[in-house]
């Protein structure tokens, strides 16, 4: 079983439960993914399966990467990413892996590039409260005082300053399938995921059940 | 942006009549107690209703012993047996809110007449 899937974020809706209440999904486009390289321990030092997701002109893949891909069927995919796996033999390129590896019920850690927010002050990136507005304040939205004075005579390391927000890759951890449509290769995840409407996310098994 | 639309239509429940913002209906509220279920009826004006596909809202308010009370309903939840509209309101606005402000005459709402 591959560790993972590639997929598109479609963006988020809600479902009523038997019971119910209501629980927020994000709604994602999930595989299929097309094995396009297996790496074995023998041959590259690890196992993992490399999968093509989506879609893409032929004419906007290079060369090199229209050799790689003939290997696996000539299907010109428009993203490529790796996952970790057991057994790489179980596999042969070109095959097609679908949401059938997950099931409803079980959880997932989804990874994605978070929104970009830009160079973003104090208040929006860590949270911070801000000043008074009023009252002849002067000192609105900016952070305050940022250390000591003679000792230590510096900025203390990771002091939560102004700085770019966003635009990472961030990952959560156990989020829950509420639903698979495999019909229509549809995850239903309970939460959010990061990442704008349609971004790409890296759905994968569990980190924290696997120890 | 289709597959959302089409997932806001499996949940979402046409079978209640339309009403808006100043009529007075009544809410069958499914109640669980234990394995046993039972309805209850909320009844009150509705002072804002909020339209969002699957998600969409409503607030009916209802003055029960002097007290107002304000309920929050999804408009296309299960446990949502059935709403009965009592009465059409004509009211200027699409969310009434300064009904919260006003106490027994003041708090009445002409009566829509339907032609």
């Amino acid at each position: 079983m591959s560790d993972g899937l590639l997929g598109k974020k479609l963006g988020m809706t809600g479902l009523f439960q038997s019971d119910g209440s209501y629980v927020p999904v994000t709604v994602v486009q999930a595989g299929p993914c097309i094995v396009t390289q297996i790496k074995t321990d023998v041959k590259d030092g690890y196992n993992a399966l490399q999968l093509g997701f989506g879609e893409k002109k032929r004419s906007g893949v290079s060369k090199p990467v229209a050799g790689h891909l003939k290997k696996s069927g000539d299907v010109p995919c428009a993203y490529l990413r790796e996952f970790s796996v057991d057994n790489p033999g179980e596999y042969s390129l070109g095959q097609k892996i679908t949401v059938g590896i997950f099931k409803v019920g079980g959880s997932v850690d989804v990874s994605g590039t978070s929104k970009g927010r830009g160079f973003s002050g104090v208040i929006k990136r860590h949270g911070f409260h801000g000043g008074r507005k009023t009252h002849g304040s002067h000192s609105h939205r900016i952070p305050g005082s940022i250390g000591c004075s003679a000792w230590p005579a510096k900025v203390i390391k990771g002091k939560k300053l102004p700085g770019q927000f966003g635009n990472e890759r961030k990952t959560i951890q156990n989020l829950e399938i509420v639903d698979i449509r495999s019909d229509e290769n549809i995850l239903l995840i309970k939460g959010a995921v990061p990442g704008a409407i349609s971004g790409l996310v890296e759905i994968k098994k569990p980190k924290a059940s696997k120890i | 942006m289709d597959t959302i639309k089409e997932l806001g239509k499996e949940v979402m429940r046409l079978d209640h009549p339309n009403f808006e913002s100043g009529d007075t209906v009544k809410v069958h509220v499914k109640i669980r107690e234990g394995d046993k279920e039972r309805i209850q009826i909320f009844h009150g004006i509705v002072i804002s209703k909020r339209k969002n596909n699957a998600n969409s809202t409503f607030t009916v308010r209802k003055v029960s012993y002097g007290v107002g009370v304000e309920r929050l309903f999804l408009l296309h939840s299960p446990i949502i047996d059935k709403i009965e509209v009592v009465s059409r309101g004509r009211v200027k606005r699409a969310k009434i809110y300064y009904l919260r402000k006003l106490r027994g005459k003041a708090a009445r709402i002409k009566e829509r007449r339907l032609t």
